[in-house]
């Protein structure tokens, strides 16, 4: 035992028998909750990766139209506009909700999540509404290798949004049913950070297919 | 006692995600802040792609700059990733992440040209094959 910790040790014994000299000297393992929500981060992360790829391959088979149509003979940039607005409240809604959770406010929860809910539906309409058209009019996947790059890449953030909305309805239940216990509360977390990331890779979508498309 | 040590953690450690302790209005001027700039970005970017009054060649670099923007106040505002000492695992996470972002995009994208650069011209390359 060296001098500096039996000086210590007796400079005030009372304190010894509380923990937070022990919890002050060993940090022991990070709370669930860092720990739960540090993992979710590298999983979004990996999901960006994923993203990056798609947006690779899209932007290498831009030019390939193969005679069909370009994105600027194609893009509806009213449509994107509101598309873009529903997916930016509803990360703002999503943000009331954790508001809401935190204060512990079960009315305002459902509320804030209803919300976001109703514009991730709004989204996902007008995004199928329009690839239903596109498809109509024989503008498919399989008209060119651009077109193919598109629907996946558009098409797989569509499917993260309504994976999300999924994710999103039951949490609204566990809270109803659960209140806000502490693994509930780990749950929102990750959810509310998927929900945020999404909204960040729609940002990179619509600048770079839509945007870029269109602009050029 | 557990709480005492709970408390603890939560001043040195944040997850993603996570605020430090503030009052419901600050956590709330946050937000608005955050949808504030997003919808600053988002319109200045929309009429940027739409709009005469920009020199042409500039629009691409503008558009993709003004994303790169909004995706970081979506990043400091709804995500809450910061520089912050108790932020450093996660803006490490980030950093790699973005690494692999880059080598992605950039690599295919500079490979795939060459490529296009050194390949014949489609008609030549249907004489060849006759």
């Amino acid at each position: 035992m060296t001098e500096t910790t039996f000086d210590h040790a007796h400079g005030d014994p009372n304190r010894l028998r509380g923990m937070q000299d022990v919890v002050a000297a060993h940090e022991g393992p990070a709370p669930k909750r860092i720990v739960t929500g540090y993992g979710f981060w590298i999983f979004l992360l990996s999901d960006i990766v994923m993203f990056s790829c798609f947006f690779a391959a899209y932007a290498v088979l831009l030019g390939n139209t193969a005679g069909g149509p370009k994105g600027s003979e194609l893009f509806d940039l009213r449509n994107v506009a509101v598309e873009t607005g529903c997916l930016l409240l509803s990360s703002f809604t999503c943000g009331m909700a954790s508001i809401a959770a935190k204060a512990r406010n079960r009315l305002y929860f459902q509320l804030a999540m209803a919300v976001t809910c109703v514009l991730g539906l709004a989204f996902l309409a007008i995004e199928g509404r329009e690839f239903a058209a596109l498809v109509m009019r024989g503008d498919g996947p399989s008209r060119s290798a651009f077109l193919s790059a598109f629907f996946t890449l558009v098409g797989c953030h569509g499917l993260h949004v309504s994976a999300g909305i999924l994710w999103l309805l039951t949490m609204m239940a566990q809270v109803f049913a659960k209140g806000f216990r502490a693994d509930i509360e780990r749950r929102f977390l990750c959810f509310a950070l998927f929900w945020h990331a999404l909204d960040i890779i729609w940002v990179a979508v619509f600048s770079v297919v839509y945007l870029l498309g269109s602009a050029s | 006692m557990s709480d005492q040590g709970f408390e603890w953690h939560r001043r040195s450690d944040l997850a993603p995600g996570d605020q430090e302790q503030r009052g419901v209005g600050l956590k709330l001027i946050g937000y608005l802040t955050g949808l504030g700039l997003a919808v600053i970005l988002t319109a200045t970017s929309f009429f940027v792609a739409s709009t005469d009054l920009v020199w042409e060649p500039s629009i691409p670099v503008a558009i993709i700059v003004l994303a790169i923007a909004q995706m970081g106040v979506h990043l400091v505002f709804f995500l809450h990733i910061t520089t912050g000492p108790d932020n450093t695992n996660n803006v490490l996470a980030l950093a790699f992440g973005l690494l692999i972002v880059f080598l992605v995009i950039a690599g295919s994208l500079w490979i795939m040209a060459n490529l296009n650069h050194n390949m014949l011209p489609m008609d030549q390359i249907m004489r060849m094959q006759r």
